[in-house]
């Protein structure tokens, strides 16, 4: 029965489009690719009809556009053209925050500009990138183990925590420093996801209930520990520890460029684990067993395979991975844990993660897309007076429109084709 | 095969083991008992330790020699807990009860024998009406919990409905200069995301945890921008409302330690309590209830009798939006009176706990929101007799106690059998 009802739409539908004679040149074939519901336009429509409900809440939240619906019906030119100068501005913002911003290569390429602001919007958006592709993977990898990882926040904080004392109390050379470092934010963040895999392996508490619980645990013992005697900044009132030592912190790229150029070696952190870990899902032991357990549990226990340990070793990678991503937050950017050092990077990881449909690649293109919209938001919160949390909204709209792929084929009346759906056969329920 | 032959080979293939659930947890609560008689014992001065009924630390007060107290409780709790291997199946829950209670009040001597001189009482009265208080907003969201996934829609996104039943109801209890419209607007509010939430996955079949996550996320940064846009430049246009008036109910309220905590209450205390009743016959004793609850198990066996799955989904599901939206006004008409961003910090998800914690069940869920509302209460009580454990870990006290009570007492724990697979009909 189960099976009946899990046959989703897109399976019915793709049936149905195999019965139609393909076309028979390239070009043909090309352009009715284009517009079916595959996976790739699927994700561009998403991301295109998210930014047009950004742009009508941007529009209505602005007091001059409001003013111009009073005479409406008398002169409604007023009231499109100046939303679309508010838009298209506030776009062109992010774009220039993110991607590129063209003046600046013009001024650098006369020698009026310098380079390092023509490469500084790229930076900052691997900078934003980087850990949340490690925390995504750590929500994703989970995921595809048939665990609902709410916990990556707390994973994260305590990798952080504990890359953070490894940074500021270990005094090792240049380079093991760095390593150790790393190692022992995994280690923290794995503890974290040990616990809630082994009560779950052990006495079927639900992780989604220990996960939530230990986020707070976590970011309590952050408040306590930033104040303590030895970790605390002794030349600090405020809440703030000691910064990392230098040899512990991750080399800035491009800094040869400019100093402002933030992007480091935390990118390349994230690129290695993240082909790390589609090594491991796709040819590991360990990654077929994460596979079967989240598809189906009963089958893999009767298949010989011990559930329970499994699930606790898909926490505690898991929770190393969210641990990795605070440890590149703490030794890249931030220098010094506070309160908030990571920031909600744990909770944009579970989005980071649902946008890459689980899947390494995946989760490592939507944290850039992520990272994108951050650091292009930071420009067009300063540069339109927009404020940054409409990012917030955009990021979400994006992956409920690719986690309903029905919807924008709706809206979009796309011919229907076959296109990887988002958590169907992974997640079924609790 | 015939009954009996299964009941034979099941009784081969499950030995009666002497070591059930309920005495291993025996002998945990023994081994608690023990430790907390000798390490609040040698922890505890010899002060005297009080309690009062009343809502202030002066009145009528039961004192205790703290040392003494802490030994007592400690062994009495261990005592339940041997009783459990003897009469484990029969009195189990009496028993764990009263080895809960008695290892608390040994923790409390030790704590208030620490206390300074004029500090070492603590009035029961006031820990019992701030649980309710604290717990209000989690009842509400668990039992919106309850409506959607007892028909098998899973809602992970009751924080979203918080913040925007929170924001709506500031928003509009300051713009029209009523507590009662703030109140309808944080139902609207909550009805949004609920909206979405049913559409989208009954309708587009979006996996749910997914979806659930997702709109929390929309919320947030909804909310947040409106905020940013409109209340923190215009506050007392926007964003000002007043507290909701307080009802006592004469007689009632004079009972000592029930009064204040049930009977000197509020729209939403009184609203959570009507609705646990209205929900709990709803679903066990009527028409209604009968089928939201083989919606959520069978649908199809459902369908087949004439029940419309889908509507009755979609009914559920946006009632549901609405009482989560309710008890997101909470956080802006009682907790405090202004909309922050964010203000809900992830107490939709402590009802998603509780949702789960309780069973899926409405009055399950009520006690598990009171149990965290107690603990966290708990918290408050023991940051102001200055307990020498410090603010930061008496602040973890319910998150812990939780995945205890979880891990060690719940157990797994058994979703309604259709809760997240969306249903096509044929």
């Amino acid at each position: 029965m189960t099976e009946q009802t899990t046959a989703t739409a897109e399976d019915l539908a793709a049936a149905g489009a195999d019965q139609l004679p393909p076309p028979k040149t390239f070009a043909g074939r090309y352009l009715r690719n284009l517009w079916t519901a595959n996976t790739f336009t699927v994700t561009v429509l998403a991301v295109l009809l998210a930014l047009v409900i950004g742009g009508i809440l941007i529009a209505i939240s602005d007091e001059n556009v409001r003013a111009t619906t009073s005479y409406f019906f008398s002169r409604p030119g007023d009231f499109f053209s100046l939303s679309w100068d508010k838009v298209s501005d506030a776009y062109a913002q992010l774009f220039k925050g993110s991607i590129v911003d063209p003046t600046a290569v013009q001024a650098a390429a006369n020698g009026t500009g310098k380079w390092e602001r023509v490469f500084f919007p790229i930076s900052e958006t691997l900078t934003y990138a980087a850990p949340l592709a490690l925390t995504g993977l750590a929500f994703a990898l989970a995921f595809r183990g048939g665990l609902f990882n709410i916990g990556v926040q707390g994973q994260a904080i305590m990798g952080a925590v504990g890359a953070a004392l490894a940074g500021f109390l270990l005094p090792l050379p240049v380079g093991i420093h760095l390593v150790v470092a790393l190692i022992v934010g995994a280690a923290f963040g794995g503890a974290w996801g040990f616990v809630p895999g082994i009560l779950k392996a052990r006495t079927g508490a639900h992780e989604v209930i220990t996960t939530i619980m230990l986020n707070y645990v976590a970011l309590f013992f952050l408040g306590w520990l930033i104040v303590q005697k030895g970790v605390q900044d002794p030349e600090r009132s405020d809440a703030i520890s000691k910064p990392v030592d230098d040899s512990a912190q991750l080399t800035h790229l491009l800094g040869f460029v400019g100093p402002s150029l933030r992007v480091n070696l935390g990118i390349v952190v994230a690129i290695l684990v993240v082909a790390a870990v589609a090594w491991l899902l796709r040819r590991s032991t360990f990654g077929f067993e994460l596979r079967a357990v989240g598809l189906n549990p009963e089958a893999s226990r009767t298949a010989g395979i011990g559930v329970g340990s499994t699930y606790a070793l898909v926490m505690t990678v898991a929770g190393a991975l969210a641990g990795l991503g605070g440890a590149t937050i703490v030794m890249g950017t931030a220098v010094s844990l506070t309160g908030a050092v990571i920031g909600s990077v744990g909770f944009d990881g579970l989005l980071v993660g649902l946008l890459g449909r689980a899947k390494p690649w995946g989760v490592f293109f939507a944290a850039l897309l992520f990272g994108a919209l951050q650091a292009g938001g930071n420009r067009m919160q300063s540069f339109s007076g927009i404020s940054l949390e409409l990012v917030g909204v955009i990021q979400a709209l994006i992956v409920i429109f690719v986690a309903a792929p029905a919807l924008v084929k709706t809206v979009f009346r796309l011919k229907p084709a076959k296109v990887s759906g988002l958590g169907t056969g992974m997640s079924k329920g609790w | 095969m015939t009954a009996s032959t299964v009941e034979a080979a099941r009784a081969v293939a499950e030995p009666a083991h002497y070591w059930t659930r309920q005495r291993k947890i025996g002998v945990g609560l023994s081994a608690v008992g023990l430790l907390a008689a000798v390490l609040f014992g040698a922890l505890a001065s010899a002060r005297t330790a009080e309690f009062t009924l009343a809502e202030t630390i002066s009145g009528s007060a039961v004192g205790i020699n703290g040392r003494v107290g802490a030994i007592v409780f400690g062994v009495i709790a261990a005592l339940a807990g041997a009783a459990m291997l003897v009469a484990a199946r029969r009195w189990f829950n009496w028993l764990l009860g009263l080895g809960i209670v008695a290892t608390l009040v040994s923790f409390l001597c030790w704590q208030l024998s620490q206390a300074p001189e004029n500090l070492n009482t603590i009035p029961l009265g006031s820990v019992a009406r701030s649980s309710v208080t604290l717990a209000l907003p989690l009842v509400l969201g668990a039992l919106a919990g309850v409506l959607c996934e007892r028909s098998a829609v899973i809602n992970v996104a009751i924080e979203g409905q918080f913040l925007m039943g929170a924001f709506a109801a500031a928003m509009f209890a300051t713009l029209a200069g009523s507590v009662w419209i703030g109140i309808l607007a944080a139902g609207v509010g909550g009805l949004i995301i609920g909206l979405l939430l049913a559409v989208l996955a009954i309708r587009f079949l979006v996996d749910q945890v997914v979806l659930g996550v997702v709109l929390n996320v929309f919320a947030l940064g909804l909310t947040g921008f409106l905020y940013e846009q409109l209340m923190a430049k215009d506050q007392t246009r926007f964003n000002q409302p007043t507290f909701v008036p307080e009802w006592d109910i004469p007689g009632l309220s004079k009972i000592p330690l029930l009064g204040p905590a049930l009977f000197k209450g509020n729209i939403f205390l009184y609203g959570a309590i009507v609705l646990v009743i209205l929900i709990h016959v709803g679903l066990f004793y009527t028409r209604w209830g009968l089928r939201t609850r083989a919606v959520g198990e069978h649908p199809a066996a459902a369908d087949t009798l004439g029940v419309k799955v889908l509507a009755l989904r979609y009914r559920n599901v946006l009632i549901g939006g609405i009482v989560a939206g309710f008890g997101g006004a909470y956080f802006t008409l009682l907790s405090t009176t202004n909309f922050n961003k964010n203000m809900t910090s992830g107490l939709g998800f402590v009802a998603l706990a509780a949702l789960i914690f309780g069973r899926w069940s409405p009055i399950g869920s009520m006690l598990a929101a009171l149990f965290f509302g107690f603990c966290s209460a708990l918290a408050v009580s023991l940051g102001s007799i200055n307990s020498p454990i410090p603010s930061a870990f008496l602040n973890m006290l319910p998150y812990i106690a939780t995945i205890i009570a979880v891990a060690g007492l719940v157990g797994r724990v058994r979703a309604p059998a259709a809760d997240g697979t969306p249903y096509i009909k044929g």
